[in-house]
Formats: structure tokens, sequence, C-alpha cells
């Protein structure tokens, strides 16, 4: 009966009234759950992936509203980029989502829904690693560290929700990166914060997975500033090479970005 | 399955199947062509809509996440006169004076960015308002009239 029928591959399709319901209705495998689909609906679209049905966590009322705690700021999984963006709580991290995608996509795309596809570009991934959040979920708390295993891969189990994302507020921090023009994605992006718990630094977009330059945070751990990263640089070796970037253009990037990052740092 | 939301401010109900895009629903089981498909990729923007408010691209949203909600299109921008006229928006306006279209195609688009623009940005900045159209792509403008009658709009909610 209508046109765009012959597009997806056919599934069912469940919307849950609660995170006890979302994860009974998950069988593990064959069912995928929907945030704001928009890297999802994507992937479907090319019939990358056949589930069987969608599991609808969106509108999740365990899932929604921005809390700010003392020393940490408390994420629901289903906030909308546009949501974090416009709250001012950590405005490296407004910045950040303000940054993602385009207007349309941070108004249904979701922090949960970013950070459980796992884009090796994803920029949520830079803030998440860069403030070492956490990220609770039906069953657990997972540090950042240990959250990202690969490429679209995380520490999630099959069925495994993330319901909100917990930040440590940092005394000061910035996110600076050089978007591919035609997608909008990070070529690489870094994140850099000085937070109670010392100073970290996190890649995006240009590994399989983002990671933390240990050396750059022992740099910047005794002097926070642009100077401290003097004569420091990173190695091409295991950093992605693509249509968009040699990985020697990425090595390059990156010391550059953490400087263009640690010259917004002065709010927190 | 049924899907059941406001569109244009009124209550509507269709049948449809999961794997319908509201874009779909909206073009054939409403007769609401004016949103328009452009690339089916989720990049130009053509296609976009307001959902609860805020503009989405609708062959990036499945017709059944509209379900409950509200579905603004651009048949639903201009304000209904008492005698069943129409009066254009005020951006469907500032479009018109800074001949803000040429060839049409991404113009509903662009008018459903444009108002979610309008409404959140404080000042009739040019860099927002071009970070704003990110994803609305135009082949015959050049954008600047576009952003033009944005920023005009701004201007004029004061």
């Amino acid at each position: 009966m209508y046109s765009g029928e012959g597009l997806m591959f056919p599934f069912d399709y469940l919307r849950p009234q609660s995170v006890a319901e979302a994860v009974a209705a998950h069988d593990g495998e064959e069912r995928r759950y929907l945030a704001g689909g928009q890297s999802l609906l994507a992937a479907l679209k090319l019939r990358l992936a056949q589930p069987t049905a969608l599991i609808d966590v969106a509108r999740l009322p365990e899932l929604s509203g921005i809390e700010a705690e003392p020393g940490r700021l408390v994420v629901g999984a289903g906030t909308t980029h546009a949501a974090l963006a416009e709250c001012r709580e950590i405005a490296a991290l407004a910045r950040l989502a303000g940054s993602i995608g385009d207007l349309q996509v941070r108004n249904m795309g979701t922090l949960g829904g970013a950070l459980a596809n796992a884009d090796p570009a994803g920029d949520h991934a830079a803030g998440v690693l860069g403030l070492g959040a956490d990220i609770h979920t039906d069953r657990r708390i997972i540090a950042a560290d240990d959250f990202f295993l690969g490429m679209f891969e995380t520490a999630l189990e099959p069925g495994e929700l993330i319901v909100s994302v917990s930040y440590p507020r940092p005394r000061r921090a910035g996110y600076a990166k050089v978007r591919n023009p035609a997608s909008g994605y990070p070529v690489a992006g870094v994140f850099v914060a000085e937070t109670d718990d010392g100073v970290r630094v996190a890649v995006t977009g240009a590994a399989a997975c983002p990671f933390r330059l240990t050396q750059f945070e022992m740099a910047l751990a005794g002097d926070f500033s642009v100077a401290a990263l003097e004569g420091l640089g990173v190695p091409a070796g295991e950093l992605s090479r693509d249509l968009h970037a040699s990985a020697e253009y990425r090595a390059a990037l990156i010391p550059v970005l953490a400087r263009r990052a640690l010259g917004q740092g002065g709010e927190g | 399955m049924r899907v059941a939301f406001t569109l244009n401010g009124r209550n509507v109900e269709a049948e449809t199947e999961p794997r319908i895009l509201l874009v779909t629903l909206l073009r054939e089981a409403f007769g609401l062509t004016g949103t328009h498909v452009g690339c089916d990729t989720g990049q130009c923007g053509a296609c976009t809509v307001h959902l609860d408010g805020r503009a989405v691209k609708s062959c990036m949203v499945l017709a059944a996440q509209a379900d409950g909600r509200s579905v603004l299109t651009i048949e639903g921008v201009a304000a209904k006169g008492e005698n069943g006229g129409e009066s254009l928006h005020p951006l469907q306006t500032a479009f018109r004076d800074h001949h803000a279209l040429q060839c049409g195609f991404c113009t509903p688009g662009m008018v459903m960015s444009g108002l979610d623009l309008a409404a959140h940005l404080d000042s009739p900045d040019e860099t927002a308002i071009r970070h704003g159209l990110d994803g609305n792509l135009c082949r015959c403008t050049g954008y600047r009239p576009i952003v033009e009658a944005i920023a005009q709009c701004i201007r004029e909610k004061g």
C-alpha cells in the first residue's frame, strides 16, 4: 500500500513503558533497541541489519531528564543532543553536543543511542572518555575506560540498556575537532579535561575506537596549558587510514586539536 | 499497526506498518506532498517536519515513532483566515522578500528548519544560522538569501 515498503526488511515495532519491560522484550540477539534512530534507520535502509523487532526506548521516563548533582551531571540516555546542547551545566559538553551532525539529527538523536552504536567517529565517545564518565545500565555501572572495545563494539551485553550517563564536573574542559564536510563526523576530535581526579585527554575519529593520550595527560597534569604540549606528538602507526584522511594526517591533527581544546578550557 | 497523532493541529489516525517512514505516511496516507523526498539518506533535509516542535528529517523517522506526538508540516505553517483563506507565516513572507528560493525543492525543509532556528536563536547571528542549516541542502540559491530571510524573521520577533 505504501511505496516505501521495499526499502527496509520488515520488523515488528514495540514500545514498552518501562526499562524492565524493554529489557524483558529484548531477546538478546534478533531484536534491537531504537532510540532516536539517526544511525540505526540509516543502517536498516541499507539492509546492513535485519532485526526481527525494534524496541522503541526513546520515550521511557527512566531515560529522560538531566539532573545537576553536586560534582556531577547525570544525563538520561534518552536525552537528545539538542537538549544536552541547551544545558549549560558543563559548557564543553554542551558545545560538543551542539556540534554533532546537524540540527535535525541533534533534535532526534540521543546520548544513549550514540554510545551504544559506538561509531568510531562518535563525538559523545570523546566527552564520555575525556571526562571519565560512568555509564549506568539496567544492570550495572560501566566506567568509560572499560566501555569502548572496538569499532561499533562496546562492553554492553546483548539486551543491556543504557539508562543514564554520570559525568564528573570538570574544573576546565574543551573539545575541538575537524569535521568531514560531507558527513559531519569528526576526522579527528580531542576532548581535554581537568577534573578532581586528574587530567584526561581523549581522542575520537582517529582509530577503531576512542582512546586516551596518557603522554599528553602527564604533560598537562603539571601545567594545564598549551605550552606543556610543546614537542609532543602522536605516532601514526595505529591510527585509521581511509578515503577521508591518512593516518599521518590524523597524527598531525591530534596535537593541533588538543591545543585548540585547551584554548577553550576556561569554562567548566 | 495503527498510529494516531496530531497533524497540523488535527487529530489523525492511519493504518501503517512498522517499517514505513513518517515521510511516506505524510505523503501517501495524508496527501501532504509539500514534504519532499530528496535523498532518502538523511543528508538533504528536504523532508524536514516538526516533531513535538523540533525540526527532524521525516525520512529518518518511522511513522510509528510519531504515534502520540505532534507533527507539523509545511502545509500547517500558514495561518488560517476566517473565510478559509491563508496568510503566510512571517518566515514565508521573509523567504519571498529575500528571493530565498529558486526551484523550490528544498524550500519546505528550509522553512521548517528556519522555524526551529527562529524559535530557538536569540539573535540573528549569521554563523549560528548557517550552522543551523547544516542539514539542509540547496542547489540554487547559494544559501545567502535563505540566511537573510531567517535573520529577518528573528529580528522581527524582537
